[in-house]
Order: C-alpha cells, then sequence, then structure tokens
C-alpha cells in the first residue's frame, strides 16, 4: 500500500470484496465517461461552424436509440444494485458465534468494554482470524463508528443498540472515526484500532489489568437498583423471570412475538411499559430511564444474558 | 442602486431598464423582469458571502492542524451549506433567469402574479437576514443538515434563527413555484402548445412542482425541531422519547427532491445552450421534456438512500437504492440527447456553449459518483466522507452552476443590451472549469481513503490531496472573480447587443428586442413552429394534436 494507492489498506475480510465492488463501479463509470467525453469532443471538432450561415438539417429524434440508451444503461445499473445490496447484507449481518466488544460514543470520545473487564479509550484490540461483533451504544447525540480499514461504518444512535462486525485479517494499527458531525470536537473523536494475532491478542488481554467482568459488574448493579428484589431468578409473582430470556422469542400481551435481543432488554429497563410480557400487568415495574449509564445499561444485560443457557438458545 | 445603470443615449429605445431609475421603481416593481435583477443582484451577494466561508475553510484545511478552532470551522462550514444551498442554489436559476424568461418565452406580459413574485423576493431577503445575523452574530454549527438531537438539545448556537431563516425563505421558493406553475398553464401564447414550449420551461415546470410539493415539508420539520428545542417535546430527543431518525426521514425528504429543484433548471439551461449552439432541434425533445417530470416525481421516493448507515431497515434500504438507480435514468436520457443534438449540427464556441461542454462533463462525473453512493455496501464505506461532498459538489457547482454561469453569459444581451467582451469570458470559463476539477478530484480520491467529511483537522497522510484541493479553490475564485468584474463592465460599457446576436430561436430572442420593454413584446406573439425550428422547415414531424388545445387560452 503505497502512499499513492487510492485504496486505505485492507484490514478485514470485506475490504477486499468492497473494493472490488468499487473497482467494477469505477471501471464502468470511466468508460461511460470516457465514451461521453469522446464523442462530444469529435461532434465538436467534426461538426465545428464553418460559416455563419450554416443550417445543419433536422434530426427529430429515434425512439429505438432513446430505448436503447436507457435499458442498457439500466441493465447494468442493476449488475451494482444487485452486487452492493448483497454484499450491503453481508455487511450488516453478523455471524453467529462472534467475539463480542462494546463500544459506547460520547462527546467526544469511545469507550470500549471487553466481556472480560477490560476497559480502554479511544484503543479497540481485535485478533485476526474471528469475526467481532461490536454493540454500539450512545450517550448523547448521534455518532458514526467508522474504520476505513475494514470498508464499515454504522452511525451510533442514542437511545438504540446497533450491532456491526468485521472479520480482520492484516494486524497493524487503523484509524478508527467518528463520521457523523457531533459537535465542536467531532474531528478528534477517533482513535486506534490494533489488530492483532490471537496469540498476541491473547497475551494482551492478560496483560491488560481489568476490572470485574461485565458480567459481574451487571450483576453488581442488578442488586444495587433493586432489580434483584422482584426478579429473582424463576420467581414469577410479579414479574417475567430473567432466566433463559435473552435470544428466546417472548409472548407479549398483545398478542406479538418479539425475540430478547439486546435492544428488547434494554427498552425493558428504559421502558418497561412499552413491551408487556402476556400475563403481567403494567406499570409495575419504574423506568430507569436517567438512572443507568449507558455503560451500566450493557453491564446490566450482560449479566441478564449471562442467566441464559446458551444450550437451549434457539439456533 | 439607480447608480448602477448607466443613463443611456438618447436613442435608446424605452426598455424596462430605463423606463425609470428611481429606488422605488425598483423596489416597488411588479415587472418579472426586474424582479429577476432584484434576485441576480441579491443571490450574487450570497453567493459571495457563502464563497468566503468556503475560502475560509479551505484556508483551514491546507494544515492537518487546522488554522482556526475546531469551533469556528464548524460554523462555517454550517454557514457555507446553509447560505450556498438555500439562499444561492435553490433561488439561482428559477428567480434569476426563471424570472426573467418564462413569461418571455411563453408569450406572456409577465408571470401569473406578479405582487406576489415581488413579495417572494420581500420573503427571501427576509430570511436572508435571519441567516446572516445568525451567521454574524456567533454563528450555527449544527451543519446544514440541523440533523437531531445535536441541533435539538446540545447545540448552544444559533440554532432557531437560522432555521427560521430557511423557514421563511421556504415560502419565497414556494411563492415562485406556485407563480411558475399558474403562468406555464394559464398565460402561454396564441399556439404555444404544452409540447411546444422550450425545455428550459418544462424544467422549470417539474422544478415548480417539487418547489410547492417539497418545501412546505422541511418548514414543518424545522418548526418541530424549534418546538423540541425550545419545549423538548418529545419528537427527535430520545432522552424525551423522540426519534432522532424521524429528524432525518423529515429532512431528506425535502432536502433530497430540494437537490433536483438545484439541478433541474440547469439541465433547462443546457436544453436551450446545446441547441442554439448546434444550430439543431433538440434530439428527442418529449424525452428530454418528461425526463424532468421523471426526476421530478421519482425523486419524492429515494430520500432513504441517506439513512443506509443509520439504522433504517436493510429493506427499506433496498428499495431506496433501487429507486435512486431508476431516477439516474432520465438524467443519463438527458446527457445522450443533449449529444445527440450536436450530432450533425454546427457547432460554435461561444461562452455559454463552453459552459455546456463542462457541464455534460462534470454532471456525467457528478452522476456517475452518484451511483457508487446509490450502491449501498460502497455507501457504508463512503457516506460521510470526503467522497460524498465531491460528488454533490460536483454535481451542484459541477453541473448547476455551470449552466447557471453559462445561462447568464447566454442571456446576457437580452438582460442588459449589452455584449459582454468574449475573449475575458472564455478564459474565465476555462479558469472555473479548470479551478474545479482541481478543488474536487482530489475530495473523491481523500473519500475513499477513509477521510470524514467535516473535520476541522486530519491525519497528516491527507495533506497532500487536501492541499491540492486548497490550491484548485483559489483558483476557481478567481475563475468566479473574472466574471463578476467583465460582466458589470459590460453592463455600462459593453457595445449594443442586437435584438438576436446568437442567431437563437425562442420567442425571448425572435420577438422580443434586448433589453425588452416593460410588457415584453410590442405586439403579443402567436407561435406556429415548434421549439427549436433551427432548419426553419415546416412543422411535419411534431403532431399537431396540441394545436387546439393552445388556441383554447388565447
Amino acid at each position: 500500500m503505497g502512499e499513492l494507492s487510492p485504496f486505505p489498506v485492507r484490514a478485514s475480510a470485506a475490504a477486499g470484496e468492497v473494493d472490488a465492488l468499487y473497482f467494477f463501479i469505477v471501471a464502468v463509470s470511466t468508460i461511460m465517461t470516457a465514451l461521453i467525453f469522446f464523442v462530444v469532443l469529435s461532434f465538436a471538432i467534426k461538426y465545428r461552424r464553418r460559416s455563419p450561415d450554416e443550417r445543419p438539417r433536422p434530426i427529430h429524434g429515434s425512439i429505438p436509440l432513446e430505448i436503447t440508451w436507457s435499458v442498457i444503461p439500466f441493465g447494468i445499473m442493476l449488475i451494482m444494485f444487485g452486487w452492493g445490496t448483497k454484499l450491503y447484507f453481508e455487511l450488516y449481518t453478523p455471524p453467529k458465534n462472534a467475539l463480542d466488544v462494546y463500544v459506547t460514543g460520547k462527546q467526544w470520545m469511545w469507550k470500549v468494554n471487553y466481556p472480560e473487564g477490560q476497559r480502554e479509550i479511544n484503543e479497540l484490540h481485535v485478533p485476526t482470524g474471528r469475526a467481532i461483533r461490536v454493540t454500539l451504544a450512545s450517550e448523547d447525540v448521534i455518532h458514526s463508528f467508522f474504520i476505513p480499514a475494514f470498508r464499515t461504518k454504522h452511525d451510533v444512535i442514542p437511545g438504540q443498540y446497533v450491532a456491526i462486525w468485521f472479520q480482520p485479517t492484516k494486524p497493524g494499527r487503523y484509524h478508527l472515526f467518528c463520521a457523523e458531525y457531533c459537535g465542536t470536537q467531532h474531528s478528534t473523536m477517533g482513535g486506534w484500532v490494533t489488530v492483532m494475532e490471537p496469540a498476541d491478542y491473547e497475551a494482551w488481554l492478560a496483560g491488560t489489568e481489568r476490572g470485574a467482568s461485565m458480567v459481574e459488574e451487571g450483576a453488581k448493579l442488578f442488586q444495587q437498583f433493586g432489580c434483584a428484589n422482584c426478579h429473582v431468578l424463576n420467581l414469577t409473582a410479579r414479574c417475567p423471570p430473567l432466566g433463559n430470556v435473552y435470544g428466546n422469542p417472548v409472548k407479549l400481551e398483545d398478542g406479538r412475538t418479539v425475540i430478547a435481543d439486546e435492544a428488547y432488554l434494554r427498552e425493558s429497563i428504559l421502558n418497561p411499559n412499552a413491551k408487556i410480557v402476556a400475563g403481567y400487568k403494567r406499570d409495575v415495574m419504574p423506568s430507569f430511564q436517567g438512572q443507568v449509564s449507558e455503560e451500566g445499561l450493557l453491564q446490566l444485560i450482560a449479566y441478564i444474558k449471562s442467566l441464559s443457557n446458551p444450550n437451549e438458545r434457539r439456533p | 442602486m439607480s447608480t448602477i445603470f448607466e443613463q443611456p443615449r438618447v436613442e435608446a429605445p424605452a426598455n424596462y431598464l430605463n423606463v425609470d431609475y428611481g429606488w422605488k421603481s425598483w423596489l416597488f416593481t411588479t415587472d418579472h423582469k426586474r424582479i429577476a435583477l432584484l434576485y441576480l443582484f441579491s443571490i450574487t451577494a450570497f453567493f459571495m458571502v457563502g464563497g468566503a466561508f468556503a475560502v475560509a475553510m479551505r484556508i483551514n484545511l491546507a494544515s492537518p492542524r487546522g488554522v482556526f478552532s475546531a469551533d469556528t470551522y464548524n460554523k462555517l462550514f454550517t454557514m457555507h451549506g446553509i447560505i450556498m444551498v438555500f439562499f444561492f442554489l435553490v433561488p439561482s436559476i428559477p428567480a434569476v433567469l426563471g424570472n426573467f424568461l418564462i413569461p418571455i418565452m411563453i408569450g406572456a406580459r409577465d408571470l401569473a402574479f406578479p405582487r406576489i413574485n415581488l413579495l417572494s423576493w420581500y420573503i427571501y431577503i427576509v430570511g436572508g437576514i435571519f441567516a446572516l445575523w445568525a451567521a454574524f452574530d456567533g454563528g450555527v454549527d449544527t451543519g446544514w443538515t440541523f440533523y437531531a438531537p445535536y441541533s435539538t438539545t446540545y447545540s448552544n448556537t444559533h440554532v432557531i434563527l437560522t432555521a427560521m431563516g430557511v423557514f421563511v425563505a421556504g415560502f419565497s421558493s414556494i411563492l415562485t413555484g406556485l407563480n411558475f406553475i399558474v403562468t406555464i398553464h394559464k398565460m402561454r401564447a396564441p399556439g404555444m402548445t404544452w409540447m411546444r414550449l422550450p425545455l428550459f420551461v418544462w424544467a422549470h415546470y417539474a422544478t415548480a412542482l417539487i418547489q410547492v410539493l417539497g418545501t412546505p415539508v422541511i418548514a414543518i420539520t424545522l418548526v418541530l425541531l424549534a418546538l423540541e428545542r425550545i419545549l423538548h417535546a418529545g419528537i427527535f430527543d430520545p432522552a424525551v422519547g423522540g426519534d432522532p431518525i424521524l429528524f432525518q426521514h423529515l429532512f431528506w425528504f425535502y432536502s433530497h427532491p430540494a437537490v433536483y429543484i438545484m439541478i433541474l433548471p440547469g439541465m433547462g439551461v443546457m436544453s436551450e445552450l446545446v441547441t442554439c449552439f448546434s444550430r439543431k432541434g433538440i434530439f428527442g425533445y418529449s424525452f428530454v421534456a418528461f425526463s424532468s417530470i421523471a426526476i421530478a416525481v421519482v425523486g419524492f421516493f429515494v430520500w432513504g438512500h441517506h439513512l443506509f448507515v443509520a439504522g433504517q431497515s436493510m429493506y427499506a434500504g433496498t428499495v431506496f437504492s433501487l429507486l435512486s438507480f431508476i431516477v439516474a435514468v432520465p438524467s443519463a436520457i438527458k446527457v445522450f440527447n443533449w449529444t445527440a443534438t450536436m450530432y450533425r449540427g454546427s457547432i460554435s464556441f461561444d461562452t455559454p456553449m463552453l459552459y455546456a461542454f463542462g457541464f455534460i462533463g462534470l454532471f456525467t462525473i457528478g452522476g456517475l459518483t452518484g451511483l457508487i453512493l446509490a450502491t449501498m455496501a460502497l455507501d457504508v464505506h463512503l457516506t460521510d466522507t470526503y467522497f460524498v461532498i465531491a460528488h454533490f459538489h460536483y454535481v451542484m457547482v459541477g453541473g448547476m452552476v455551470m449552466a447557471y454561469l453559462g445561462g447568464i453569459h447566454f442571456w446576457f444581451p437580452k438582460i442588459t443590451g449589452r455584449m459582454y467582451p468574449e475573449l475575458w469570458a472564455k478564459f474565465a470559463a476555462l479558469v472555473v472549469f479548470v479551478g474545479f476539477n482541481l478543488t474536487f478530484f482530489p475530495q473523491f480520491l481523500l473519500g475513499y481513503l477513509g477521510m470524514p467529511r467535516r473535520y476541522y483537522s486530519y491525519p497528516e497522510e491527507f495533506q497532500v490531496l487536501h492541499v491540492m484541493s486548497s490550491a484548485g479553490a483559489s483558483i476557481l475564485g478567481v475563475g468566479y472573480v473574472i466574471p463578476l468584474i467583465y460582466l458589470a463592465w459590460a453592463w455600462r460599457k459593453g457595445p449594443r447587443a442586437p435584438q438576436n446576436p446568437w442567431d437563437a430561436k425562442g420567442l425571448e430572442w425572435e420577438k422580443a428586442p434586448s433589453p425588452p420593454p416593460t410588457f415584453n413584446f410590442d405586439t403579443l406573439p402567436i407561435v406556429t413552429e415548434p421549439a427549436y425550428n433551427y432548419s426553419g422547415e415546416p412543422e411535419k414531424e411534431e403532431p399537431l394534436a396540441g394545436e387546439q388545445r393552445g388556441d383554447r387560452h388565447a
């Protein structure tokens, strides 16, 4: 990757695929542009005005030509569309069994939490060779998590979780940017992604100071906020049990069935009345909006996830 | 104001310029041509303000650490965007050239509602005063897109004042559009059937539809934004139960069609320039005419392509992506038809035609890079980078501003009754073309390399391309100043223009003197031939079906 390459370094499995598609469309566009330039230029030269009273014969148009230059370019565009859509779904559909990392954006930094309890700011360490799933949350405004070397990006929306994934392939240090304007220091809301060989990554994890794991922190918060007073494992008097909730379908009182993912758990903590589980009453649980930080929410959710037995999860 | 126009020599016949010189005759005029000039001077002033912000941005970006503070830079790009989009691009061709030409082109004495036309200029000025007040009293830093919840909750700059300016200016746009629609429907001269309309008029008709249907949505959106900011109503801010993505949907529901408000009139100018300077009828008249309408209609259904990475449903994204490819087809049809029009024509290289060549080249690049952004997987990498900046500047500056300058030169003899210095004009067109490409082509490369937009500082590896871009911007700036000087000179001292210096077709050239009298024609014209009948052949290929309809309006 010389300094003058038009492509940034390719450090993820998807990067090559995105570049290939880009190359295809740029090549087609260049041919089209060259063709139009050539035709315009040759007409301009060949049919230049030779005497001031020239009166060219009229040509009114041609339906076959109009159809040709509408249908053929559109056919080529459909290839771009199909290819781009297929790749988009791949880029944005995390595989199962990815390694989880949690990232919270706030003005103007990225806070990174690893499940085992390591924490970093504006630094993200990931191993090569396996899929990494990053759950993104924002504490304030919209940010956008952008790693050019991985050719991926997703807006980070306050009040929502979004997951993004990538499979790093090449060790190195790569830019992490905030791509959505987020206020005064938007330009400096960035950092580095360090991609390491798996062994180096394990060594880094072991050698990095860690607090309690996210599950342990979540368990603490679970006590601290009084969640445990009602949601004791599998006691179903006032509220649905939390064992085996995560990843499983939940039947709601309005008849819908939803999968209890991170977004569902988050909503149930912050706005319990939004989705009431069938058989339970509304207005029993208070809202924790504004009381739990984004980081705390991620920890609580990590704890709730730990209560699920992965073997009983739906495939 | 009256001193701008030199007292004409005694022999000059009465025209709209020399009929009265008092300031009241300008500020209370209902003559569409004088109102067009009021717009011309005011949008030129806004263009210079917006351009000054751009110059400051490019100075800042010459160094990776920035020259100004982050806060200053954020305000610069915000004000640049707001001034250029809402106070230059949206009104530019419609309010200046459209205002001046549509009544003359269709053989009418004025627009349908002359006083509303003047009102829309005053509304525009009031909106502009709000925006400038905000700009010079501390500024605003949300970006021209006003994304919530930053704009509703976090920014402590003049968000509401600026939004007020945009809100107010929107009504000016709506009234202009309304005026055009009614005028084109009801005031065509005898024989001026729909299928004989100049394509400039078709393009403005399509533009006017978007202005009338789209602009109210941005008005509502900005009102909601203000409600949220003042009353914390819980519409957009998730902390009080709102949805920030809703803002983006509402904003782009107007602002994407608004892109077509900005480019369609330019396409209309192009059709006039290419036919005149090829001395040939347009190739595929009805395809060019209806492609404008197609762009206006389909353009309303592509807004979601701004939200591919914002968490919009992937299936919604798929539909928006497909529609975005579809809307590219009518634009491509236009480019192909302009090219085919030149085939076996008699092509001259007067300045307006040079701008037309520039338009075809730059708009082609702008359009094709739009396909790259419509491709979802690529948009994931490219959105919010300099690639997007480069793409829309190729369309807006490379396309619209080129067409605007081409149009200004083309109709300058008609508007002022004077000729501009051809050599200087050709030189400036060349400088603009070179400066533009040097400014914006490096930004495509920056974008793919991952340089995010709206950064006042950046990693050092991007500096080479940024310096190229800044150097180009200084050339581009010179290219814009030169016409300002020689056109101002030519207005006073240029040689007098004949009625039809280009030997062009169209009522404004064939029937109206240069400059036209207050009510445009000495005798109302009757139209007996199709548009662009450069060969002078009797009408036979065009169907005569519309004839009766046209006569009914007589």
